[in-house]
Formats: structure tokens, C-alpha cells, sequence
């Protein structure tokens, strides 16, 4: 595995990698969202208590599941750095982080214009949505530290530990806030042995998951690409790049 | 010279001991924050005595975090000016001895005066009289966890120039779990229901913390000095 691993700790050959990884996330997540979106927006059945409001669900869900998959992309990416001390998991996180907390916005956003309507109030300090609030200011803490450095290399191992200690609280804070006040449903969609939802609600849900998915994925690529340009400013290949797109 | 890791911790926590008792503002203006904080509100909200009880363990909580903030600053900031920290952290005994020598010391200037302090603060806030003892063991156990959560954020922002406002945004979020447990401790006590199980959930966070912060605090030492 190593063998086949170790070309991407060059920071040429991973921006390159991302180069072409790029269009094809971002091709498929637009056909993907397309479907979806219109599938679930427009020709799924409304619930029949919720009624057409329950349409917020296919973009509120992916958000929210996003908003903590990114973070734990993101730790699993300081663990990388810190423990093999590979810096260009260090440029990952500063990728991760602003996404991250972008879908974490949005999660709660969403999620705030569905209570509305559904529990008569725009926010409830309930378990799950103080947990999602407590994840987005860690995610700005990691954005915040990681400006609060001069110097990059530094900034990226601090922002690794911060997120790796914020990953070992989450499931504390979590937990804490579960116990201690909760109105928002359980889990839906994980249930995998028979998933109490009906399949016509699913198969858009799916598809527009893996939509976002695919969103989430060409936008870090794009951001990390513009990480490793702007920390490799000084080498050759970065200027030969620049020579060449001055010269088109 | 061999130095034994008992004699380096008690070394380390005498010395920032003797620093803390020469300047005794660093001992009295987080305890007199505190004091301040938790009278502002029956000020803000009105005298009346029955919100003050309901509210009583959440002010007095918010504003032990909220002094133990304060006071982190402290624990690293000036030796990281003189440069005594980093002859620290070129010792050979472990970083890990080190950091808990010092947030051993930090927790005794800050978190035992707070304790102390509380339930006077306790009568002026008219807190039920059976919350009393769970105010008091949910602040033994609780401010420690304080302390060494807050070093690491201390330790991460110590190189850089303004990180005070910035320290707040990393810790508080981490500090969220032992404010609640710690509230709901106390009220379960005012309804004289047992609140062994949030008791323990805190001594749980504790015993984490105390084995795994100091690590975090090691590595991010050595972030920040470079």
C-alpha cells in the first residue's frame, strides 16, 4: 500500500491527481443532483403528515450526514499528519474546514425553516440541534486557528490537533446534549435491516445524497488543489504552471 | 544527574506555586471576575428569589468557566516570553510530567479558590440548600477537567499575538459536556434525586482527560515553539 501511496506526498502529483479528479465529481454530482433534486422536489409523494414541507428533508439530511462527514475526513486527516507527519494532510484540513462548516450552516438552516412549520419554532436547544451547533463553531475554531498563524506549515499542525481533540469530544458532546433534552426524531436512514421509510422516499433520498456527496467532493478538491499552489508558491512547477496559463 | 519523574512534577508545581503567590493579582482577579460575573445578574434579571434558585447552578457554572478562561492565559504565556518553556520542553523528562505539573499548579490557583468562593455565591444567588454539596463535588471534579481542556487550548495559541479572543472559540465548545452535566447534578440534588450518575459521568470526563489532554498539550507545545 505504501508503495502505491507514496507518489501523492508529492504535492505535484496529488495537485495533478486532483486536476483530473475534479471534472468527473463535479460531472457526476451534477447529474446526480439533477435526478435527485428533481425526484424528490417535484414527483415524490408529500408525507401524508407532513405534507409538502417533508421535501426540505432531501436536502436538510444529506447536509447534516455531510456536516459530520467531513469532520471526521478531517480527523482522520490530522491523525495522518500528526502521527506520519505528512503535510499534505496538514493542506487537507484547510481544505475540509470551510465545506465542512458550510454544510453545517446549511444543516442547521434547513433545519430551522423545517421546525418551523413542523414544531411551531425555529430553534429548540434540542440534542441534536445543539450538537450541530457546537460542531460548526468547531469547525470555525479550526478556521480561526488556522488563520491566526503566519506560517502555514505551523498553522496546519495546530489546526490538526485541534481537530483531533474536537473529534474525541464530539461524540462526549453528543452524547451529553442526547441525555440531556431531546425533541428532534431518531435516526431514519441508518437503519439498514428495514429502514422506516417508504422505497419512493428513499430512492430520490439516495440519489440526492450521493448528489451532495459528489459536490462536497469536487469543492475540497478544488480548495485543496488552491492549498497546495499557494503553500508550494515558491517551487518550480508551480511557476512553470503559472508561466503557462499567463502564456494561453 | 538523573532526575526522577516525582521530582520533576513537584519541582515544576513548586515553582509555579511560588510565581502565582509573588503575583497575587494572578491568584484574585479571576476569583474577583467571577465574583462580579455571578452578581451581575440578579441584577439584570431581577431580585426575585425563586429564579434565582432555578438559575443559580448554571450563573455560578457559566461563570467558573468563564474565570478559569480568564486565568488560562497565564499558564504558559510567560514562560513562553522568557523562554523558559522552551528549556522545558528540552528536558529529558517526559513533556507529558511537565504539562501536568503545570496544570496541576494552574488548577490550584484558579479551581480551588472557585471552590472555596461558590457557595457563598451559592446564598447570594439563594441556591436550594440541599444543592450545596453537589455544587461543591460537581466543582471539585468539574474544574479540573476545566483546566486541562483549557491548556490545550493555551497551548496552541501561546505563539500567537492576539489569542485571547481566539482561545475562547476553541475551548468553550470542548467545555459544553461538564456545564451540563454539572447543572443537571445540582438539579437533581435541589429535587433530592440521586445524582451519583452525572457525578460519574464528570469523573469520567476527568479521568479522560487527565490521561489524554496533557498529550495534546505536548504535541501542541511543540507546534507553537517551533
Amino acid at each position: 500500500m505504501w508503495k502505491w501511496l507514496h507518489p501523492y506526498s508529492n504535492p505535484q502529483t496529488t495537485y495533478n491527481l486532483c486536476g483530473t479528479l475534479t471534472p468527473w465529481f463535479a460531472g457526476i454530482s451534477a447529474i446526480l443532483l439533477t435526478i435527485g433534486l428533481a425526484m424528490s422536489l417535484v414527483f415524490s409523494p408529500p408525507d401524508y403528515q407532513q405534507g409538502e414541507s417533508v421535501r426540505i428533508f432531501y436536502i436538510h439530511v444529506p447536509s447534516a450526514m455531510l456536516s459530520m462527514g467531513i469532520y471526521l475526513g478531517m480527523a482522520i486527516s490530522a491523525l495522518c499528519a500528526l502521527v506520519w507527519q505528512m503535510k499534505l494532510t496538514e493542506t487537507s484540513i484547510a481544505a475540509m474546514a470551510p465545506v465542512g462548516a458550510t454544510f453545517t450552516a446549511i444543516a442547521l438552516f434547513t433545519g430551522a425553516a423545517w421546525g418551523k412549520p413542523m414544531w411551531g419554532t425555529w430553534w429548540v436547544w434540542d440534542a441534536r440541534l445543539t450538537s450541530e451547533l457546537i460542531l460548526l463553531f468547531l469547525y470555525l475554531g479550526v478556521i480561526a486557528l488556522h488563520n491566526a498563524f503566519e506560517d502555514k506549515e505551523l498553522a496546519g499542525k495546530a489546526a490538526s490537533v485541534l481537530a483531533l481533540v474536537g473529534v474525541i469530544n464530539l461524540p462526549i458532546i453528543h452524547y451529553s446534549v442526547e441525555w440531556w433534552n431531546t425533541l428532534h426524531q431518531g435516526a431514519t436512514i441508518s437503519k439498514f435491516d428495514k429502514p422506516s421509510m417508504s422505497t419512493d422516499m428513499l430512492i430520490p433520498f439516495a440519489i440526492s445524497f450521493f448528489g451532495f456527496a459528489f459536490m462536497v467532493a469536487s469543492l475540497i478538491c478544488i480548495r485543496f488543489k488552491a492549498e497546495i499552489i499557494a503553500r508550494n508558491s515558491m517551487r518550480p512547477w508551480v511557476k512553470a504552471l503559472a508561466m503557462e496559463k499567463e502564456a494561453n | 544527574m538523573q532526575l526522577t519523574y516525582r521530582k520533576a512534577f513537584k519541582t515544576i508545581l513548586v515553582r509555579d506555586l511560588t510565581i502565582a503567590i509573588r503575583h497575587r493579582d494572578d491568584i484574585f482577579n479571576p476569583l474577583l471576575f467571577f465574583i462580579i460575573t455571578v452578581s451581575l445578574f440578579p441584577l439584570g434579571i431581577g431580585p426575585e428569589a425563586n429564579t434565582l434558585m432555578k438559575i443559580a447552578p448554571g450563573i455560578i457554572w457559566v461563570a467558573a468557566l468563564l474565570a478559569t478562561l480568564l486565568s488560562l492565559e497565564r499558564l504558559f504565556k510567560n514562560d513562553h516570553a522568557d523562554g523558559s518553556l522552551e528549556q522545558l520542553l528540552l528536558s529529558p523528562c517526559p513533556t507529558f510530567v511537565l504539562v501536568l505539573a503545570k496544570i496541576t499548579a494552574h488548577w490550584i490557583i484558579t479551581g480551588l479558590p472557585l471552590i472555596i468562593i461558590a457557595p457563598l455565591l451559592g446564598v447570594l444567588l439563594n441556591l436550594h440548600q440541599d444543592s450545596y454539596l453537589a455544587l461543591m463535588l460537581t466543582l471539585l471534579i468539574g474544574t479540573p477537567v476545566l483546566s486541562l481542556l483549557g491548556a490545550i487550548g493555551v497551548a496552541l495559541t501561546v505563539g500567537i499575538k492576539k489569542g485571547g479572543v481566539l482561545l475562547s472559540l476553541l475551548i468553550l465548545p470542548l467545555y459544553i459536556p461538564v456545564l451540563i452535566f454539572a447543572t443537571s447534578a445540582i438539579d437533581a440534588a435541589s429535587m433530592n434525586l440521586p445524582y451519583d450518575g452525572q457525578l460519574a459521568i464528570i469523573g469520567a470526563i476527568f479521568v479522560g482527560s487527565l490521561t489524554l489532554a496533557p498529550f495534546a498539550v505536548g504535541s501542541a507545545l511543540k507546534v507553537s515553539i517551533n
